[in-house]
């Protein structure tokens, strides 16, 4: 056993029912839920994020239509939790106060408040609110990559000012290199005075490479997806995470065996595809491009007869950020009408 | 009376805009514009030879040839000034979220508030999302109307970003109550690139009767209809017809009179604002007016 990290513990948020709400196009079930839910918490998974791939009031033509609706999902949840912290996601302009009110009801116990990496300001309230609530309060910011650590730091501090409990750095593109991820998550934790997390998406399959480099830069909450399961390529896969982490000398409180099982025995059999990285989210994370755009660009490219990588380049060059799903209709009209030559 | 006298309370950044738009009115004066400090928006007006006031809205309400006080402070303010605004008898035109008065979509429904004392100018995805949802349920019969609005980070103030909540609520509010739509859900997304991105709306809607002919044409002409107050408003996407779901993408590039061209977001607001006036100018004048 590698001692040279002291069994520092490790705070896993499990995302399987969040991120991965976008590979399964939003379609859980109670029954899934209820099956993934018991089994992370039984595994000792600390953080159960539940809520649509895009967040709280997600559900819509912009984002895909969820089978369930925030309440059902998160009843379904919370009726099988037992140890661990039900979680939520709101992005403030998607989701609104009117809806974390309602998963408090439901019986959320922390909330991750997520805005691009530039615009923590319109998560003020939020934070608030759910710091009013009694809840614990997460101030997430997407597609870090596209500033530079100054830029990243600042806003961290915002978020700090706000009552955020914990900073979250999320490469939502999967486009970070190790060296990358180290340079930002060493300078907010330099700067902040609260725990350091970083969620990371497989797109240049550098997830569990990532999610080490953010280890050793100081960050102690790390994000993990049975399988993998989430946008783009995917996210750090939470039961090889559990794996690596003990060999590398952390303690994560995780039972290492059970969060295998979960995701062989539950979550496998209703995946849609294998979590592979495909051209497609190669090209994400190549280009930067927010990696919930992937199945829409898929269906976008059949639609007008286009090569999806054409598409995410159009979208990287355009500095597209989260939640603009509806570019990518915008950029497929332009292409197939530059390539029809109108 | 050849014009009518019209102020501005809160000469900040859509306050001044709304001042270069009123100076170019040929229904219109600005008679005076208000702030509480010696600030850079009141400076601005005096340079252009604008009479001004730091005493807020005092001189306003006593000057009794002002007929149209356009209000661009903030929702808590406005709701101060609507009762004094009122019982001095002039018109307020607000362009703050309090939404004292109705919402007024010009091309939609300002035939139908001629009488109406106050007037709320919604959001500026409202102004730039409503009339293609209106268009649209005329056509074909909207079930459900969802809006994305992006806009320059830039062109986000601090009152957008504070009161995000507000900007999704009261447009999908709108959606419904002027739009017609019988369920509405608005989405707003902030981009910080540079150059700074143009505002871009996506609405979808879901329709009842999937006329593709009919939806393109009430488009079209609901297009043209904004066009005359907007200039900058285009159709970028014209609707795509996918069983029931129609998606059109509309940008708004701003005419750059005070705000940069990317901030189309205000520049439709201010617009539709200064439209408002001139027809009930124009109107106090005996006039239609063409604007």
């Amino acid at each position: 056993m590698n001692l040279k990290n002291g069994n520092k513990f490790i705070h896993i948020v499990d995302t399987t029912l969040r991120d991965g709400s976008h590979a399964v196009s939003h379609q859980f079930t109670r029954e899934q839920i209820e099956a993934i839910a018991a089994g992370l918490d039984a595994a000792g998974i600390e953080y159960i994020e539940v809520s649509h791939g895009d967040g709280l009031g997600g559900s819509s033509y912009n984002y895909g239509w969820a089978a369930l609706s925030d309440e059902e999902m998160l009843k379904a949840a919370s009726g099988v939790i037992k140890k661990a912290k039900l979680t939520v996601l709101l992005l403030p302009g998607i989701g609104t106060q009117e809806d974390l009110k309602l998963a408090i009801d439901c019986g959320a116990k922390a909330v991750r408040v997520a805005t691009h990496v530039t615009e923590a300001d319109i998560g003020e309230q939020h934070i608030g609110l759910a710091k009013k609530m009694g809840l614990e309060a997460f101030g997430f910011l997407m597609m870090a990559h596209m500033v530079p650590p100054e830029k990243v730091v600042e806003q961290a501090l915002l978020f700090e000012s706000y009552g955020a409990d914990y900073i979250y750095i999320a490469d939502s593109a999967g486009a970070m290199l190790p060296e990358d991820v180290k340079a930002r998550i060493g300078a907010v934790v330099e700067k902040v005075r609260v725990p350091v997390g970083f969620h990371a998406h497989n797109n240049l399959t550098l997830a569990t490479a990532n999610c080490l480099a953010a280890l050793e830069a100081g960050a102690t909450f790390l994000d993990g997806a049975c399988r993998g399961l989430g946008a783009g390529a995917g996210n750090a896969q939470t039961e090889a995470l559990v794996g690596v982490l003990q060999k590398a000398g952390y303690e994560t409180g995780i039972d290492f065996y059970k969060i295998m099982d979960v995701a062989e025995d539950i979550v496998e059999p209703i995946m849609h595809r294998p979590q592979v990285v495909r051209n497609a989210s190669l090209m994400q994370g190549y280009a930067g491009v927010y990696s919930s755009f992937l199945l829409h660009t898929y269906r976008a490219a059949e639609k007008f007869g286009l090569d999806a990588r054409d598409i995410l380049a159009e979208l990287g060059r355009r500095k597209m950020v989260g939640g603009q799903e509806d570019m990518i209709i915008d950029v497929a009209y332009q292409l197939a009408k530059k390539k029809g030559g109108k | 009376m050849d014009r009518v006298k019209v102020a501005v309370i809160g000469p900040g950044n859509i306050g001044s805009d709304l001042m270069y738009k009123i100076l170019r009115s040929r229904y219109l004066k600005m008679e005076l514009m208000a702030g509480i400090i010696e600030s850079e928006g009141i400076k601005r007006a005096r340079a252009l030879g604008i009479r001004t006031t730091t005493e807020g809205i005092k001189p306003v309400l006593e000057d009794e040839s002002i007929k149209i006080v356009f209000d661009a402070t903030g929702a808590k303010h406005h709701l101060q000034h609507a009762p004094l605004l009122k019982a001095a008898g002039k018109i307020a035109i607000d362009l703050t979220p309090a939404a004292v008065g109705p919402y007024v979509v010009p091309p939609v429904n300002l035939k139908d508030l001629y009488m109406e004392s106050n007037l709320n100018m919604v959001t500026c995805g409202g102004q730039a999302t409503v009339p293609i949802v209106y268009a649209i349920n005329k056509a074909a019969g909207a079930h459900y109307a969802e809006i994305v609005a992006s806009i320059a980070s830039k062109s986000a103030g601090p009152g957008t970003r504070q009161n995000i909540d507000e900007f999704t609520q009261t447009t999908a509010k709108a959606l419904c109550a002027i739009g017609g739509a019988k369920k509405g859900k608005a989405i707003i997304i902030l981009n910080p690139a540079e150059p700074p991105i143009i505002m871009t709306n996506t609405i979808y809607v879901e329709v009842e009767n999937p006329d593709e002919k009919a939806i393109k044409e009430a488009v079209l002409k609901m297009v043209k209809e904004v066009q005359s107050y907007v200039p900058g408003y285009r159709l970028r996407v014209p609707p795509i017809v996918d069983g029931h779901k129609v998606t059109t993408i509309i940008e708004v590039e701003g005419a750059g009179d005070f705000l940069p061209k990317y901030a189309g977001n205000l520049d439709i607001i201010t617009a539709a604002a200064v439209a408002v006036a001139e027809k009930l100018a124009a109107r106090m004048l005996g006039k239609e007016a063409v604007v």
